[in-house]
C-alpha cells in the first residue's frame, strides 16, 4: 500500500554555522493533513529545522521537499504553500490587528476584494473583534499569538509551521491555543509544530519526533513512544530512613534515601495497587504520601536524551 | 533594492513594495519621536538659526535666504538616519521572518525603508520651505528651478537614507543604531550650510568645501536664489549616486548575511 504524498518530506538534513554543528543529518515524513511535533529542549536545532522548512535558511546539505517542492530551488513556490508563526511575534506592533492582517493579505496576493471579508472572518475566528481596532502592542501575550496565527492563514496555506506556538503563554493561554490549533488540524492543514512541552506534543500531535543534538533520536505516535519505556509505579514517601527500610522490606522496588521514597512497579491495575499497599498496613509502616505514576513522555524524553534539564520536564 | 533576486511577478513586486512602505509610514506617523523629529525639529532648527545666531553671522546676504536650503538639509539628514533605527528594530523582531517566508518581492523589506524615508523628508520639506516663507524666505526660482532644487534634495535624501539602512542593518539594536548615524548628522554643520566656508581656518575649510553636503546645498542655494552653482550640480549628483550604490550595496549584503542564521 502507498502512502499518500508527504506535506513534508525531510532527508539526510544538516546545517552547521561556523565550527557549530546544529542539525546532523535529519530524516522526517510528515503526511498530508496530519499534526506532527517536533520535540526538543533549547538549542536542539527545532527553530532551524523551521527556519529551513520555512525557506528562511538554506540546508548545507540534504534533501528537503516541502508541499512536494523541493528546496532550496522552489523556495518563491513553497512560500506560496506554507506560513510561519514564529517564537517571536511576527506582528506589527505599531499597526491595529485589523491593519497587521490586512498587510499579510495584501502580501499574499489576495484579490483586493477579497481582503475585507477575509479579514472579517479572521478576526471573529480567532476572536479578535474586541481588540481589532486597538494597537498590537498593547495586546496580551496570548492575544498577540492569536493575531500571529490569524496572519498566518490569510492565504490558507497548505502547511503551517509553528515554532514553539504557546513558549511564554500562560496556561489559560496556552489552552486556548491548544483549541485554535486542534480546530485547523480538524479542516485539513498540515500543521509542524515545534515545542519543548511533552504534554503539548502528546495532546496535539499524531506523530512526534525527538530531536536531541542534532539528530532525531525517536519518531512514532505519542503511545508508541510511550510504550519506549517502563510501565507506570506507585511511588511511596516515608518520613524517616527506618520506616523506608522496613517498607522495602515488605516491598520490591527502587529505594531513594535522599528522597525517603520507593518506588513499585505496577501496571496501575486497581486491586494490584490495593494488594500493596495492605501489605505496607499490615506491617504497619506509616506512609507520609504515595501517588500513582502513569508513563508519560517525560519519561521517554529523559530515557531516551539521558538529560535530566529541567526545561524539558514543564507541565 | 533590488539586488535579491525575485521571481515575483512585476505587478505583484510593485503591491510589495507598496504594502510594506505603508506600513512603514503608519509606524512612523505613529511615533512620537519620528513626528517630532519631522515636522518639530525643522522649524525649530530654522528658528534657532534665522533668530538666535542668524543676526551674528554675516554671509553677506540675507541670512534667512542664506540658510534656508541648509535647514533642508539638516531636517533631512535627521529624518533619513531614523532610516537606521527603522531598519535595525525590523531586524530584530519576528516580522521580518514573516515577510521573507512569504511570496513576496525580497527587496520589499529594504527598499520600503527608503522610500518610506523619502516620502517623509519630502514632506518635511515641504514643512521648512513653508515656515520659511511665513518668515519671509523669497526664493526667485521659477517651476523648473524648484522641480530641480526638489530632485537634488530627493538624491540626498535617499542617500543618506541608503547609508542609514546599512548602518541600521550593522547595528545590533535600535540605540546603537541611532548612534551609528551620529557621524551622518555632524557634516551638514561643516559645510557651507550656515557659514561660508571661507570664514573657517584653513584646515576646516578643505574639509567644508570639498565633504558631499557643500555641492548638494550650493545646488539647492543656487537653483532657488540664484547664487552661483558651477560644478556643484554634477558633484553634489556624483556624491548622492554614490553613496546611495554603497548603501543599497551594503544594505542588501548585510541583510543576506543577517538573514543567514
Amino acid at each position: 500500500m502507498t502512502r499518500p504524498v508527504p506535506a513534508i518530506d525531510v532527508r539526510g538534513l544538516r546545517k552547521s554555522f561556523g565550527p557549530t554543528t546544529v542539525l546532523d543529518g535529519v530524516d522526517l515524513r510528515v503526511d498530508t493533513g496530519s499534526v506532527f511535533a517536533l520535540l526538543g529542549a533549547n538549542g536542539a536545532g527545532k527553530s532551524t529545522t523551521v527556519r529551513i522548512l520555512t525557506t528562511l535558511l538554506r540546508p548545507d546539505a540534504g534533501t528537503v521537499t516541502v508541499a512536494g517542492l523541493p528546496l532550496p530551488a522552489r523556495a518563491h513556490a513553497v512560500r506560496e504553500n506554507i506560513a510561519l508563526t514564529g517564537q517571536y511575534a511576527a506582528i506589527d506592533d505599531a499597526l491595529t490587528g485589523t491593519e497587521n492582517l490586512r498587510l499579510a493579505a495584501r502580501l499574499a496576493h489576495l484579490p483586493s476584494a477579497a481582503i475585507p471579508g477575509r479579514v472579517r472572518d479572521l478576526i471573529e475566528r480567532f476572536d479578535l473583534a474586541h481588540v481589532a481596532d486597538r494597537r498590537a502592542g498593547t495586546y496580551s501575550g496570548g492575544t498577540m499569538r492569536r493575531l500571529d496565527i490569524a496572519m498566518s492563514l490569510v492565504a490558507s496555506p497548505q502547511v503551517l509551521f509553528l515554532d514553539e506556538p504557546t513558549t511564554g503563554l500562560d496556561p489559560r493561554s496556552r489552552l486556548v491555543m491548544w483549541e485554535a490549533i486542534r480546530e485547523l488540524a480538524d479542516d485539513g492543514v498540515t500543521i509542524f509544530l515545534t515545542t519543548q512541552y511533552l504534554e503539548e506534543a502528546d495532546r496535539l500531535a499524531d506523530r512526534i519526533a525527538v530531536l536531541d543534538g542534532g539528530r532525531i533520536v525517536a519518531e512514532g505516535t505519542p503511545d508508541e513512544l510511550k510504550s519506549l519505556v517502563r510501565g507506570g509505579y506507585l511511588e511511596l514517601r516515608f518520613a524517616t530512613d527506618a520506616d523506608l527500610t522496613r517498607a522495602a522490606s515488605v516491598l520490591d522496588g527502587e529505594i531513594d534515601r535522599a528522597a525517603l521514597t520507593l518506588q513499585v512497579h505496577t501496571d496501575g491495575d486497581l486491586p494490584h495497587v490495593a494488594t500493596l499497599l495492605e501489605r505496607l498496613a499490615a506491617e504497619a509502616v506509616p506512609v507520609e504520601k504515595f501517588g500513582l505514576h502513569s508513563p508519560t513522555l517525560d519519561d521517554v524524553f529523559l530515557t531516551l536524551t539521558g538529560s535530566t534539564d529541567e526545561t524539558k520536564v514543564v507541565r | 533594492m533590488t539586488l535579491l533576486a525575485h521571481p515575483t511577478p512585476l505587478r505583484f513586486a510593485a503591491r510589495d513594495h507598496a504594502a510594506v512602505t505603508g506600513r512603514n509610514l503608519r509606524r512612523m506617523l505613529r511615533s512620537p519621536d519620528a513626528l517630532l523629529m519631522g515636522l518639530a525639529l525643522p522649524v525649530l532648527l530654522l528658528v534657532l538659526f534665522v533668530y538666535v545666531f542668524g543676526g551674528a553671522i554675516d554671509t553677506g546676504t540675507d541670512y534667512l535666504n542664506y540658510v534656508v536650503p541648509g535647514i533642508v538639509l539638516l531636517s533631512a539628514s535627521f529624518g533619513a538616519a531614523q532610516t537606521a533605527v527603522a531598519v535595525a528594530s525590523d531586524m530584530h523582531r519576528g516580522i521580518v521572518d514573516r515577510f521573507r517566508s512569504m511570496p513576496i518581492a525580497r527587496s520589499a523589506v529594504l527598499t520600503a525603508h527608503v522610500v518610506a524615508s523619502l516620502v517623509r523628508n519630502l514632506a518635511s520639506t515641504v514643512v521648512v520651505f513653508v515656515v520659511a516663507a511665513l518668515m519671509g524666505f523669497r526664493p526667485d526660482a521659477h517651476l523648473v528651478e524648484w522641480v530641480a532644487a526638489t530632485g537634488v534634495i530627493a538624491l540626498f535624501v535617499l542617500a543618506v537614507s541608503a547609508v542609514s539602512a546599512a548602518l541600521g542593518m550593522l547595528a545590533g539594536n535600535d540605540e546603537a543604531a541611532s548612534g551609528f548615524t551620529f557621524l551622518l548628522l555632524f557634516l551638514p554643520y561643516v559645510s557651507s550650510a550656515f557659514v561660508p566656508p571661507e570664514t573657517m581656518p584653513g584646515w576646516l575649510r578643505g574639509f567644508a568645501e570639498h565633504q558631499p553636503v557643500t555641492p548638494v546645498i550650493e545646488t539647492v542655494r543656487g537653483l532657488l536664489t540664484g547664487t552661483g552653482i558651477g560644478s556643484s550640480a554634477i558633484v553634489a549628483i556624483g556624491w548622492c549616486a554614490a553613496f546611495t550604490a554603497i548603501g543599497h550595496v551594503a544594505a542588501t549584503a548585510l541583510f543576506r548575511q543577517r538573514t543567514a542564521r
